[in-house]
């Protein structure tokens, strides 16, 4: 295994990072400390609490993994289309790089940014609301996955996009949806019921559902559900990767 | 080295760019691939490298198969692409540092330093990438591909778009590398420049190689001059004579011609010429020409289309 390979390609990604950090870190941080103020702060105090939980706490689990996921998204689907799209990826496909090689460096890199961003939203809204861990173990373990299937996910449309518009396009007219209606904001019980059944088709909801329960022990579907699914969609993004790195699809002709 | 054999890349398009290539380039050789745009000089690079997956035949470089062992092959070469693709906000020195790492090699400030100065970078090793001029990213390109040290060295039309200046750095450069023995591999369109650094000369085109012959054959080749003989009148048969002496018949009897080399030393043109009065000929004009490697490319690659 070429661990040198791996390690230049994630310090690579992680001094773009660095060097953008305004935008890749703060303006994420900085939009969901706006989330806080308005559905915390000034809309929040009117709602009472959900399920015993103030509604301001309520969606901190929420936000965290709706800014870790299209994180994820971006940063990953970034870190391999630019090289594509620029020409550079010239140089990892003539290394002695294994393609497995090359999705650990961008694809922990990704990850590894978006579980920094997740952490510092996490600690400010602790100035806001009051916030209990119940399962720290479990908080860690599900904001590590999702990071990680997310930033996968990310990878896979950096390499199937051939071109700025297609790179967008999951992100914002799939996910972003996807991750606002995934019960971010609210509990599924709160929606009619024909909602509730087309909303249990949403990955999303079980990935917040089982995030929140690490925090406040209530969910919408039981955890082990929660983490089933994580592992799942995990699964069919390395199958896919799988897939690309054996025919070449779309990195070599 | 080098094998090469039955190479083919048909794209997914249809496109056939390599047709069963068969090449051997030799430890130590320094091998001109020439052809015109699109002959598939780029296509047989990246398929020896790993960018392109060719469609069939195998290649080995150092005697490992550049699929099976392909940690091995692509350790052994380095690459110059014929684009300026350079990253933009990095520095030299870490976009060096990174290819090393690429190549599983532990950083190595010396040997970053040595490329370089070597290729006249160091003063602007702390710079953004994408303040550097078109002929310094193309000598960035270089030192990426050098700061591995690498047995075997493609380079995809080097010169292309370069002043005289960095042309004659790189062909000194190529000169520095044969006698550290790297194989260098490289793709031109400049006709001289094969002349000018290589030992062999390949000709592709139409995805086919056309030749491969040492330099030295092919510039005895272009050694040969011929003299034309225009004709007053049409010439229905060569006279006897004249054919002993070795002249042909040539544009529909309107003249002909005869081939020598030019560095004999008993071409007696004005006996040839007299020959030719006294076999009852009328002389309108004569030419005499030589071929040029030029020539002898531009012929190949239209018998081949």
């Amino acid at each position: 295994m070429n661990v040198r390979a791996i390690w230049a390609i994630y310090s690579f990604e992680m001094s773009r990072t660095k060097r953008t950090v305004t935008q890749s870190i703060v303006s994420p941080v900085l939009s969901t400390v706006l989330y806080f103020v308005v559905f915390g702060g000034a809309i929040g105090s009117r709602i009472e609490s959900v399920d015993g939980i103030s509604y301001g706490a309520f969606i901190v689990p929420g936000l965290i993994m709706l800014s870790i996921m299209t994180q994820s998204l971006s940063n990953a689907s970034f870190g391999i289309y630019f090289p594509r799209f620029s020409g550079t990826i010239y140089e990892v496909l003539s290394a002695p790089v294994s393609f497995w090689e090359a999705t650990v460096g961008y694809v922990g890199a990704a990850a590894t940014k978006s579980l920094i961003i997740g952490l510092i939203i996490l600690a400010t809204a602790g100035f806001f609301v009051p916030i209990q861990i119940a399962h720290p173990f479990w908080m860690l373990a599900f904001l590590i996955l999702t990071t990680i299937t997310f930033s996968l996910f990310g990878f896979l449309i950096g390499i199937w996009a051939d071109g700025f518009e297609k790179l967008q396009l999951i992100p914002l007219l799939v996910v972003t949806p996807m991750v606002f209606l995934g019960g971010a904001f609210y509990s599924i019980d709160m929606l009619p019921s024909a909602w509730q059944t087309v909303t249990m088709f949403n990955p999303v909801v079980y990935l917040i559902s089982g995030f929140r329960w690490s925090f406040y022990e209530i969910s919408d579907v039981s955890v082990g559900v929660s983490l089933g699914m994580v592992m799942l969609f995990m699964g069919i993004c390395l199958a896919l990767i799988g897939w690309i790195f054996k025919t070449g699809y779309r990195l070599k002709q | 080295m080098i094998e090469i054999s039955n190479l083919g890349k048909q794209y997914a398009s249809g496109f056939v760019a390599l047709d069963n290539i068969s090449l051997s380039v030799k430890k130590g050789e320094i091998l001109a691939l020439l052809g015109p745009n699109g002959a598939g000089k780029t296509t047989l690079i990246s398929s020896v490298c790993g960018i392109v997956n060719p469609t069939s035949g195998s290649v080995t470089v150092g005697g490992f198969d550049i699929i099976k062992d392909y940690r091995k092959t692509r350790s052994l070469i380095g690459l110059v692409p014929q684009e300026l693709t350079t990253d933009a906000f990095e520095t030299p020195w870490d976009n060096l540092t990174f290819s090393r790492g690429l190549f599983g090699l532990p950083k190595n400030p010396q040997v970053v330093e040595k490329v370089l100065k070597d290729l006249s970078l160091w003063d602007k090793k702390d710079d953004r990438i994408m303040t550097l001029s078109g002929g310094m990213k193309r000598r960035l390109l270089i030192a990426k591909a050098l700061v591995h040290e690498p047995q075997v060295l493609f380079l995809d039309e080097p010169t292309a778009g370069v002043d005289v200046a960095l042309r004659q750095d790189m062909w000194r450069m190529v000169d520095e590398l044969r006698h550290q023995g790297v194989t260098i591999v490289l793709t031109t369109h400049y006709i001289e420049e094969a002349e000018a650094i290589a030992d062999r000369i390949g000709v592709i085109s139409g995805g086919k190689l056309v030749l491969v012959e040492d330099k030295s054959t092919l510039m005895a080749r272009m050694g040969q001059k011929q003299l034309k003989v225009e004709l007053m009148d049409t010439l229905e048969v060569l006279p006897k004579v004249l054919e002993e002496q070795g002249f042909c018949l040539a544009d529909d009897g309107l003249s002909i011609v005869y081939h020598y080399d030019k560095d004999a030393e008993e071409i007696d043109i004005g006996g040839l010429l007299q020959t030719v009065t006294n076999a009852g000929l009328g002389v309108k004009d004569i030419h005499t020409q030589q071929s040029s490697l030029e020539e002898i490319f531009v012929d190949l690659v239209e018998d081949a289309a």
